[in-house]
């Protein structure tokens, strides 16, 4: 990557200005998460209405970078890493608005759970521990993408395995239920939902991670395999 | 998911592209001199064949001086000297062997300038003037040439009835589609463009861009820019130099979005100074 600056410095603070943004993103996005999965697991009528009533923020977000990444084409031109930059966050923009949308899926099916009131299935503890996997895939795909570290990026590419295997785990354990017990099928369903919106979620992050390899790379590792990944990452 | 990766791999691969395109030229070793100072140092690259390569780099970085190697443009002032090979393919003449004849060189390798320049003659006598030193004598071949030439370069439609006005009369963006015709006339193998739109406007400019994709079916181009976006647009192949040295040469695509080389990339992306 360049460190040196552009000779117009209106170009570097246009840059930086939309690199910030979407770090303000990504943060904003995070705590919808992070919110979403507590609300599911306390209950907490507050943290769910808060993670549904805010996603218009997250919304704008993504059409306002949009449109500086747009004002950026047209009047620089960008080329090289500034182009690659400018692409990854158009793209890293719609994965941050997906996550928003998943972490309000999420909010909703706890309103429904919890309004129902008494639970027949308690699995509180997997989504819990499964959400935290998530929120920590984005926290690294966010300092990978903020630090322009590839190493970092190749790390949330690989943990994605981890989620897949969690959500696996958690949909056997849901099918013994309602195999068990038809009456805990709605609340099985729904929780389904829930694990899957956060297995979105690592999907989510994991493509934040690819574009970041993207941004300081040049290549494209989408769809190819994890040791080709890891290779791109460590390439100097 | 990882498994989905695995098994979408094979389908995912990007199809094979199109083998390398033949070379017209080949540069080997290429020194050039103004006398004392030497402005271009060991330069080999390929010229591919009917494909536009870019030469691009900042100011006084050796690229036109590159570019006039082709044709020998530099013989004509005293104290210049070459080093090193320019092999013109099919017939591996090297042009600037001291038994090759420069104007036989012009005449397979064409070159339009930053600014029209055409004759103070009619239209017509413009793009026939390379036929007629050439020795061609027989009207209606020289007829059929300049309207072929004049055709190739997108501009006998609106000529066509003002053949014999004076070339001055024509739109700036007329007279470079004008020299580009009385470059084609001779039907040369390679055509040499030294910033041909610097002089034109945004249309103009369009338009001789459209010609030069058009004309690369016929001939293979050289091309020297100070306008990237230029460069960007119009080329197959991209030649960044900078102080007489080439820094990097690739697919324009490739070059423009993951240069190889950290010189290439400051100077692209505008952090070059």
């Amino acid at each position: 990557m360049p460190s040196q600056e552009h000779l117009s410095k209106q170009f570097d603070i246009d840059l930086d200005t939309v690199r910030t943004r979407v770090l303000e993103m990504g943060g904003l996005v995070e705590s919808q998460v992070v919110a979403a999965i507590e609300g599911f697991a306390t209950g907490n009528r507050e943290l769910i209405e808060r993670v549904s009533t805010s996603d218009y923020r997250v919304n704008s977000y993504e059409v306002s970078i949009d449109n500086d990444c747009s004002h950026i084409i047209v009047r620089r031109q960008p080329a090289g890493s500034d182009l690659r930059m400018v692409l990854a966050i158009s793209k890293i923009v719609t994965d941050l608005e997906r996550i928003g949308d998943e972490a309000e899926k999420i909010a909703r099916m706890s309103k429904q759970i919890h309004e129902r009131g008494t639970l027949q299935i308690q699995r509180f503890a997997e989504i819990r521990h499964m959400g935290g996997t998530a929120v920590k895939m984005l926290r690294a795909a966010l300092d990978a993408f903020a630090r322009q570290d590839t190493a970092q990026a190749a790390n949330v590419v690989l943990e994605d395995v981890t989620i897949d295997n969690e959500f696996r785990s958690i949909i056997r354990q849901l099918i013994t239920f309602m195999m068990e017990d038809p009456r805990t099928i709605s609340t099985a369903l729904e929780i389904t939902w829930i694990a899957k919106a956060i297995e979105r979620v690592g999907d989510h992050a994991k493509n934040i991670a690819e574009n970041v390899i993207y941004i300081v790379k040049g290549t494209d590792v989408r769809h190819t395999t994890l040791e080709d990944v890891e290779r791109e990452a460590k390439k100097t | 998911m990882s498994a989905q990766i695995e098994s979408i791999k094979p389908e995912a691969t990007p199809p094979e592209r199109a083998a390398t395109p033949a070379a017209k030229a080949e540069v080997k070793g290429l020194n050039f001199f103004y006398g004392g100072y030497q402005a271009l140092k060991r330069i080999d690259m390929v010229v591919h064949e009917k494909m536009v390569t870019a030469l691009i780099g900042p100011s006084g970085c050796g690229k036109s001086t590159f570019l006039r190697c082709f044709n020998r443009m530099h013989d004509l002032y005293p104290g210049n000297r070459y080093e090193g090979r320019i092999v013109l393919y099919p017939d591996n003449t090297d042009l600037l062997s001291r038994g090759v004849d420069p104007i036989e060189v012009r005449m397979r390798i064409s070159m339009v300038f930053q600014k029209p320049n055409p004759f103070p003659k009619s239209i017509f006598e413009n793009v026939a003037y390379g036929l007629r030193v050439r020795g061609e004598r027989k009207r209606r071949v020289v007829e059929e040439k300049v309207e072929q030439a004049l055709r190739n370069a997108a501009l006998w439609d609106e000529v066509k009835d003002r053949l014999h006005e004076l070339a001055y009369n024509l739109s700036g963006g007329q007279q470079q589609r004008l020299c580009i015709a009385r470059a084609l006339a001779t039907d040369p193998e390679i055509l040499l463009f030294d910033e041909p739109t610097s002089a034109l406007d945004p249309i103009a400019t369009a338009s001789i861009e459209e010609l030069i994709h058009d004309l690369k079916e016929k001939v293979t181009i050289l091309i020297v820019t100070h306008n990237m976006q230029q460069a960007a647009r119009v080329s197959d192949f991209t030649a960044y130099m900078y102080l007489g040295e080439l820094i990097e040469f690739g697919n324009t695509d490739a070059l423009f979005i993951k240069p190889a080389r950290k010189q290439t990339e400051d100077y692209i992306t505008g952090r070059f100074g």
